[in-house]
């Protein structure tokens, strides 16, 4: 597989939110509006780069018994990492996003990924795989938060495109999260057949 | 390269190390971020003080009042005019039954209690329904909703669907009441303190100092 291919299988082929159904609770939980989908989205890639190069660096030192709670631990550092230097410096973003940024520890992509992918292949390709999966990830996370804030807040990017008023509430709560969720799965299958 | 064999001490080895560099890592990272967290921290304290209040030209120290329905009291950041006349007071109030739970309000009061404006410092309502307490109590295009410039004792700060005078965020109810049952933990503190302050002439600032 070349790179290119390595980079680009995360917002189509393989991508973690279309395709594998992975991250569902940070997927369905922040992407309320376009900006909390894409922060989320871009401090999982950041996290999920990071831990894959690492991880990628480290196998081979790693006996494969505690090979599971070694990952957890150094994709927590790195959580906890993206956590205080956005209450530091991004204190808006951090009160919106919460309780999710924890979470991405648990999050399954970033697990996936360093078993599936970067225990496995050499630090380059982690790298590139960590960086395409995330950014696939942000796409898709950004995507449902423009639909959802569109329909149901009459905005994007907090910018008002028609008035509040005539926006369907459902969109923004988690209902719509698993409508809007729904029919672009459906609509990304419905691609991957033609 | 082959992967470490799984031996007991490979193992122990590996875990402490793994746990040892990531410990090392955070430490740093967090000594590194301290200050800057406080920082912004007290910065949207500070700016919410000064939106809430009318002009003031200083702030005096802060202090710490257990309300009678709560169990975390509320810090008052009293404000002075050049003459060192109190012109009012900023209450740093919560409630507990949001529709997200917990919710943080910065409260504006003049010394008789009347409202000066608000700022919700932290919650966790749904964005496009109860989020809009934000601004909804603020509207002075809205006379039923506002609630700058009244007072508690006079006005009833209920939401009107239970008897009160105050209209509720539209299809937020819930919110809207736990906005409203802050606010009210906010004046009946802050006046109760007012009035025990003003009948204890001269140990006016004993209850102060026991923070």
């Amino acid at each position: 597989m070349n790179q290119l291919d390595n980079f680009t299988k995360g917002f189509f082929k393989e991508s973690p939110t279309f395709t594998l159904l992975l991250g569902m609770c940070p997927t369905l939980g922040v992407t309320s509006s376009a900006i909390n989908g894409l922060g989320m989205g871009l401090a999982t890639t950041f996290v999920l780069m990071m831990s894959n190069i690492v991880i990628s660096l480290v196998k081979n030192v790693i006996p494969g018994k505690v090979r599971i709670p070694s990952f957890i631990v150094i994709i927590a550092s790195f959580v906890t990492v993206v956590e205080l230097s956005m209450q530091a410096y991004l204190p808006s973003l951090y009160k919106s996003l919460g309780l999710f940024i924890p979470l991405i520890v648990v999050n399954c992509i970033v697990l996936g990924r360093a078993e599936a992918f970067a225990s496995k292949n050499d630090v380059l390709s982690s790298m590139i795989d960590g960086l395409g999966m995330g950014l696939g990830f942000s796409f898709a996370l950004t995507l449902l938060g423009c639909i959802r804030e569109f329909l149901g807040s009459g905005k994007l990017f907090g910018i008002t495109v028609y008035p509040e008023n005539y926006g369907m509430l459902i969109f923004v709560l988690a209902p719509g999260a698993f409508i809007v969720l729904g029919y672009l799965i459906a609509l990304i299958n419905r691609l991957r057949k033609a | 390269m082959a992967q470490k064999e799984s031996t007991f001490l490979n193992m122990v080895l590996t875990l402490f190390l793994v746990t040892l560099i990531g410990g090392g890592i955070l430490g740093f990272v967090h000594d590194f971020t301290k200050d800057a967290i406080i920082l912004s921290k007290n910065k949207a304290q500070e700016d919410a003080i000064v939106k809430v209040l009318p002009s003031f030209s200083k702030l005096g120290k802060s202090y710490k009042l257990l309300p009678a329905d709560g169990d975390d009291s509320l810090e008052v950041f009293p404000a002075y005019d050049a003459d060192s006349k109190l012109v009012g007071a900023a209450v740093k109030t919560y409630t507990k039954k949001g529709f997200g739970g917990f919710i943080s309000i910065m409260v504006g009061f003049t010394p008789d209690g009347t409202v000066t404006g608000y700022s919700v410092l932290e919650h966790g309502e749904t964005p496009g329904l109860g989020a809009k307490m934000t601004t909804w109590f603020n509207n002075p295009d809205k006379p039923k909703q506002d609630i700058i410039g009244k007072n508690p004792k006079t006005t009833r700060f209920v939401v009107s669907k239970d008897g009160g005078d105050i209209d509720a965020i539209t299809a937020s109810t819930i919110s809207s009441r736990a906005f409203l049952d802050g606010i009210n933990r906010a004046f009946n503190t802050f006046i109760q303190n007012m009035k025990t302050a003003s009948d204890a002439t001269s140990g006016a600032s004993t209850k102060k100092e026991g923070e």
